[in-house]
């Protein structure tokens, strides 16, 4: 055998594909589906929390501010880790699947509301002023001056944060949770060949590759209409 | 609550491990002062390729490049080289496994951010180095890539946090970083108080770093 069929033979094995392409594809609807389950939640609650920030309540003010940035010191594999090991021992019982969609949305809140925020911020205060003083309520001004360019604001840097951290349901797989990798991994122990390995890989690129081709017409979109 | 501060916060565990958890931590501080330099040198020479190159189809090949990277998630990266090359007879030690993932996948994220900063500097400012005699090179050595650099220095930063917390991925191949040696400890005395204890060495190290980069990033968007 060559060496480049031995590569073909160990990286590319049809057979081995063949086999196993089920359990990959069901692996990859779980990634997708939490994937997007942690985008969504995430989103909302990074927007809630920046809200609550704009009403300027000290105390929660400095709650918000201290939840965003334990959120993203702390590297979310040991939030898992945290979340599915110890948890439970206090009686809080978590399945992979909890584990992963819950810390993945607190760190995708954590980075959504700072973006938010900053976008909120780097308006002139004039925009609510001005708002205000048309008889608009103070959530008016919010959900219909303020936020929507503040969104635009946040777009560019938070399309970034959506991708690298649902790419993170694949630590999930340390928790055992059935995603593609660890669908994977159990295959290739399973076949002694690390084909399903290459195929999680093109799985992840399958996926992913649309998302980023989207999140770019988004931002180039949105930046064009300010 | 009793079974909280047994199980969270040990002292009597946290005192036993504190040692081993340090030697893990100080494994975290070389590994990161390791790929992150490696993944600043390659992300720049990815961001130069992408802006200074004439040729069309390297230009395509780097973009292609960062694409990928943005979407495959460095754990499956790092499980494909160290479980994945073996096969081939390949000796694939922990720490060249974990340092060439971080290096394929931290160049094409500092290269992102290397090249908006090269595109954040004037054409004018090329054009008036090389008028003074300066080399192409001279001037993106001297002139060019240190104004890029000021320019995208808070999302250097925060992009380096990122690869500190990334380091806990080495813990899957067995790499005994802060996280690895908790989970072990964790194992040995079956109780999660070293868990909590190394997030909160993490805390300890990365919060004043997140801190700082939000003041960073704040100056920033008020300096505009």
């Amino acid at each position: 055998m060559t060496d480049f069929d031995r590569f073909i033979h160990t990286f590319f094995n049809l057979e081995v594909a063949a086999k196993y392409w089920p359990d990959l594809l069901k692996g990859l609807g779980v990634t997708a589906g939490i994937g997007l389950l942690v985008a969504i939640t995430g989103l909302v609650f990074g927007v809630v929390l920046a809200v609550l920030r704009a009403l300027q309540i000290r105390p929660l003010s400095l709650l918000i501010i201290a939840f965003a940035d334990i959120m993203r010191a702390l590297p979310p594999l040991v939030l898992m880790i945290v979340f599915f090991f110890a948890f439970p021992l206090i009686g809080l019982p978590m399945n992979a699947f909890t584990t992963v969609w819950l810390a993945l949305s607190l760190v995708l809140a954590a980075y959504a509301e700072e973006s938010v925020w900053g976008g909120i911020l780097s308006l002139p205060r004039g925009q609510s002023e001005a708002a205000r003083s048309t008889g608009l309520t103070w959530w008016q001004t919010m959900t219909s001056v303020i936020l929507p360019q503040a969104f635009r604001i946040a777009v560019p840097p938070l399309t970034n944060r959506v991708i690298a951290i649902s790419k993170n349901v694949a630590l999930g797989s340390v928790v055992a949770l059935n995603e593609v990798l660890n669908e994977a991994q159990s295959a290739t122990s399973n076949s002694g060949n690390p084909t399903p390995l290459t195929m999680a890989a093109f799985a992840y690129l399958l996926l992913f590759i649309p998302v980023i081709f989207a999140a770019r017409r988004l931002e180039s979109r949105w930046q064009w209409k300010v | 609550m009793d079974a909280l501060l047994r199980n969270f916060f040990n002292i009597d565990v946290f005192i036993q491990v504190f040692p081993y958890l340090l030697q893990g931590l100080f494994t975290t501080l070389w590994l990161s002062a390791l790929v992150i330099p490696l993944g600043l040198v390659g992300g720049l020479a990815v961001a130069l390729l992408a802006t200074q190159s004439e040729s069309r189809i390297l230009r395509f090949l780097v973009a292609a490049y960062v694409d990928v990277f943005r979407a495959l998630p460095p754990l499956v990266l790092l499980i494909f080289i160290y479980f994945g090359f073996p096969f081939l007879g390949l000796d694939m030690p922990k720490l060249l496994a974990v340092a060439l993932g971080f290096l394929l996948n931290n160049s094409s994220y500092y290269g992102e951010v290397f090249r908006a900063g090269l595109l954040s500097v004037p054409q004018g400012q090329m054009e008036a180095a090389r008028s003074t005699g300066l080399t192409r090179m001279q001037a993106l050595a001297y002139v060019i890539v240190p104004q890029a650099t000021r320019n995208v220095l808070p999302d250097l930063v925060g992009n380096s946090i990122e690869v500190v917390k990334l380091t806990t991925i080495a813990s899957v191949v067995a790499l005994p970083e802060l996280l690895r040696v908790a989970r072990d400890a964790q194992a040995l005395l079956f109780n999660p108080s070293p868990i909590v204890l190394a997030a909160l060495i993490y805390l300890a190290i990365l919060w004043p770093l997140v801190r700082w980069l939000s003041r960073l990033e704040h100056k920033n968007l008020l300096g505009r």
